[in-house]
């Protein structure tokens, strides 16, 4: 007994030992990047346009095409995300066709991002003649984003006790019903922490969308709110550098003097603004949820 | 759910309506190398300041890329760093050439290392793997750690054709982008590269080569031999405007403010030129 | 007669309806699922198979030679295209990462769901995501400018290799596999863990016997993600490992990965040519690997499931 005791105690050492090492690790690296890149970042640098071969260029429009990207390909993943999570966790009763199905979603993952970026070029850019674009971007971010989505909200939807499924349908809900009125609020707090991730990733995204959305940021005109005008900032139609692809495109082939200030000021503000985006998707989770259950 | 099906249908709305509005504005797409990249950026900004409504889209990608595009017709424009003939796969004949700028390629290794001068000969036993420490060559007792480009890379090409008269580069570390390639340079020593002129800046030292330096003059008088065309190909009936956008790169005023500000060279003050099989002649009455 | 208790029970109800329409919208979710994925493998395997049957590459010296050159040509005029050294590249990368990652990114998911929840839920998990959202340009970056001159002046050699890749790729995949075995350790149900303190067990008897044995079969799944983001990452892995088409001497020798060699030279090569469907083969090995890691993976999981 004794012994058993020790090994604990040694065990519980060791697990806080490596959880220390970890967030030491992950640490350093963000201070690494922040320390580096935050003395770059200023007014001017966020919201001016690039330059192409001379120095004092921002990220202004990259920026803004980073968060409507993700945004678009949020808006067309989410739902397709769900269906199939609530096909798979509610609906299928774990055969061969929910095995095949998780099967192709877990192919569908390990795709690197490049393939993935090149089948969007072949098949969205070429073949349905959508061009370099924003919505070529956007739809193959979703290829790239769903099984992420998927995954994390079918374990959400399965962290949910069978009582409370048993309990919507003893009160005469259908299936669906129960899924929408009470699993679905039930796990929302845990299915935003998944969009968050997958958000995080298609902000970082970059191979995919060097093919696709493309590598150059023309001027925008923030004024005009005309979907159908190319210069205009919510046109689909337009190129879209984003963020993480300048910062390839400037360490790559970039001709600026200043590509090391670009670069480092771009990872932080890129950083920055995953943190944003965590903050505010965990409590607008919250508010959701509280909203939702009625209870504080 | 309701919600999220409105959602869709207003997006298809806005594409449907995206999609009509495309015939106001005047696009064309240019895409391929990666070095052509911010000079066709640059220049494509200042083609829409002065021509209103007409807007080019400009991407990278690639010399394959720019070539089998602009071969399938997927784009307007397709740039490249070699002749469409030395690219297998690419049908010349159906294409237009434009040779827009001359650029030079010079030998760069890491800042440390105290030697200014190579043979031609050196170089090339260098990258054929025959000599591999810098002692050979009049350095310190150092290994030589050679960066090459990737194997179709137009630069690599043509260093190979310049310098290396068909011996074989060693199968060595290599990097896909200008900009990396400056990065190993600067930070591992003893080793050694080469770079398009504009991508120079002071992380790297540039070697001579014979005793020449790689200026503009020396490019201009071919004394420094290793320099190549940056090429625009179009389809003989393509869109007028991808022709009309390129006579405004060879105009006067972009030659002068853009590419030799970005270190290219104009090709209307080259006295040599080449030819696809990397002859060299005099340009007559020079 | 209208007998409305006779329509109103022959009728489907409104919630009946409703069931149908929800059964039928997550059917037709996962049919579009199944449609991409679909397309996405018979894309890839089309172009990915032309090398072997226009021409006649074979499968074997594929798999085994180590010349990869689409211009040259054997004796019997087949292109030289054998693909071992980026096969054993991406494999030593990716197996040296996740044996590195997985102890770290378990011990931080026992520690968030058993040991302190609280610290790890404010500590631990905010910084997890956030380096999710970490662009791997970034990570190559980084890799760069510390990991490169550290192997360097540690284990000598220029830098650039297998042990480079490695290192950054750990950082990579830790995110990912600590936040999946995280969901894995939460979704074992606390009465096992009740029950087993209940009979006396330590902490760390419940959780090394109870916890993680129960949460196996998640975990793998976590691992796997990991290894399936390690082998298909690209820039990163690309900046570091030196990219020399060579069978790794030693973990400091340049070498490549199947993802290095695609992305680099994807732009470089002329859509339908010899070269170009190379590395589309590539590709597709790719696929089969992930698909093959699966299926290994899967098998473990079903004999380790606690019954």
């Amino acid at each position: 007994m004794k012994k058993a005791k020790t090994i604990d105690k040694i065990a519980t050492g060791v697990i806080y030992v490596m959880a220390t090492v970890i967030v030491l690790i992950l640490a350093s690296l963000l201070l690494y990047i922040l320390g580096r890149g935050l003395q770059y970042v200023n007014w001017h640098f966020l919201t001016s346009k690039a330059e192409s071969f001379s120095a004092g260029g921002g990220i202004g429009i990259q920026l803004f095409n980073s968060f409507f990207l993700l945004i678009l390909s949020m808006i067309i993943s989410i739902p397709i995300a769900l269906g199939t999570a609530i096909y798979l966790s509610e609906y299928s009763s774990n055969g061969r066709i929910a095995s095949l199905i998780r099967t192709s979603i877990e192919i569908l993952s390990s795709l690197p991002s490049i393939v993935v970026g090149l089948f969007g070029f072949l098949i969205f850019v070429i073949n349905f003649h959508i061009g370099f674009s924003i919505l070529s971007g956007a739809l193959t971010l979703t290829v790239f984003n769903l099984p992420l989505l998927i995954r994390s909200i079918e374990d959400a939807l399965r962290s949910i006790p069978n009582s409370q499924r048993e309990a919507g349908l003893a009160l005469g809900l259908s299936k669906y019903e129960t899924v929408i009125r009470v699993i679905i609020p039930d796990a929302l707090p845990a299915i935003i922490t998944g969009l968050i991730l997958g958000a995080g990733r298609v902000f970082g995204e970059a191979a995919a969308l060097i093919y696709t959305a493309g590598q150059s940021a023309p001027p925008v005109d923030f004024t005009n709110f005309n979907p159908m005008s190319i210069t205009s900032p919510l046109n689909l139609m337009r190129p879209a550098e984003t963020l993480a692809v300048h910062i390839w495109k400037v360490n790559s082939e970039g001709l600026i003097p200043d590509a090391v200030a670009v670069s480092a000021g771009a990872s932080a503000v890129l950083i920055l603004a995953v943190l944003l985006f965590n903050l505010a998707s965990r409590y607008l989770g919250n508010f959701i949820y509280t909203k939702m259950t009625g209870n504080k | 759910m309701k919600k999220i099906g409105l959602l869709i249908l207003s997006l298809i709305t806005v594409l449907i309506l995206t999609g009509c509005g495309q015939t106001k504005e005047k696009t064309i797409t240019v895409v391929g190398s990666s070095a052509v990249q911010p000079l066709a950026e640059s220049a494509s900004e200042i083609y829409s300041e002065q021509n209103k409504g007409v807007y080019i889209n400009v991407q990278g990608g690639g010399t394959g890329t720019g070539l089998s595009q602009i071969q399938s017709g997927a784009v307007d424009i397709g740039n490249s760093d070699l002749f469409a003939q030395e690219k297998k796969g690419i049908d010349a004949k159906q294409l237009v050439d434009y040779k827009i700028c001359v650029v030079g390629i010079v030998p760069v290794v890491n800042k440390d290392l105290k030697i200014k001068n190579l043979t031609l000969t050196q170089l090339r036993k260098i990258f054929a793997g025959q000599i591999t420490n810098w002692q050979d060559v009049g350095g310190p007792n150092l290994p030589i750690t050679i960066i090459n480009r990737a194997s179709g890379s137009g630069t690599r090409s043509v260093f190979e054709k310049s310098v290396m008269n068909n011996l074989e580069t060693k199968k060595s570390q290599e990097q896909d982008s200008s900009g990396m390639v400056r990065q190993i340079i600067a930070n591992t020593p003893g080793s050694i590269s080469y770079l398009a002129m504009p991508y120079i800046n002071s992380d790297v030292k540039t070697l001579k080569v014979d005793g020449h330096e790689a200026t503009k003059q020396n490019i201009v008088d071919n004394k420094w031999t290793i320099w190549s065309y940056e090429h625009m190909y179009i389809q003989k009936n393509g869109d007028p405007l991808a022709k009309e956008f390129i006579d405004f790169i060879l105009s006067k005023h972009v030659q002068k403010n853009v590419v030799e500000k970005m270190r290219y060279i104009p090709i209307s003050e080259m006295n040599y030129q080449k030819d696809d099989h990397g002859k060299t002649t005099k340009i007559g009455g020079k | 007669m209208h007998d409305s208790i006779k329509e109103s029970l022959t009728m489907r109800s409104t919630s009946a309806k409703r069931e149908f329409r929800g059964k039928f919208l997550a059917m037709f979710c996962t049919t579009i699922i199944i449609i991409l994925v679909l397309s996405l493998i018979g894309f890839i395997a089309s172009k990915g198979i032309t090398i072997f049957v226009s021409d006649k590459v074979n499968i074997i010296d594929f798999l085994t030679h180590s010349i990869w050159s689409a211009d040259k040509t054997d004796s019997q005029g087949r292109p030289l295209l054998g693909a071992l050294p980026m096969i054993m590249g991406s494999f030593s990368v990716t197996f040296l990462a996740t044996i590195i990652a997985t102890p770290f990114a378990i011990a931080a998911a026992v520690f968030m769901t058993e040991i302190s929840p609280k610290l790890g839920k404010k500590v631990l998990q905010p910084v997890i995501e956030l380096l999710v959202g970490i662009p791997s340009v970034v990570y190559g970056f980084i890799g760069v400018s510390v990991v490169i001159p550290f192997v360097r002046n540690t284990f000598g050699g220029s830098g650039f290799g297998i042990l480079a890749g490695t290192f950054v790729l750990f950082v990579m995949i830790l995110p990912t596999i600590t936040s999946m075995s995280i969901d894995a350790l939460k979704a074992v149900p606390r009465h096992y863990r009740e029950a087993a303190l209940a009979v006396g067990a330590t902490r760390w008897q419940t959780i090394s016997r109870v916890v993680l044995r129960a949460g196996a079969p998640g975990l793998f799944t976590a691992v796997v993600f990991g290894m399936a983001r390690a082998f298909g990452e690209a820039l990163a892995v690309q900046m570091v490992i030196g990219n020399a088409m060579l069978l790794p001497q030693n973990l400091v020798s340049p070498a490549s990965t199947l993802t290095s060699v695609l992305t680099m030279n994807m732009g470089n090569t002329v859509m339908g040519t010899t070269a170009n469907n190379a590395l589309w083969s590539l590709a597709l090995l790719l696929l089969l690997m992930s698909l093959l890691f699966n299926t290994v993976i899967k098998y473990i999981a079903k004999k380790g499931t606690l019954k």
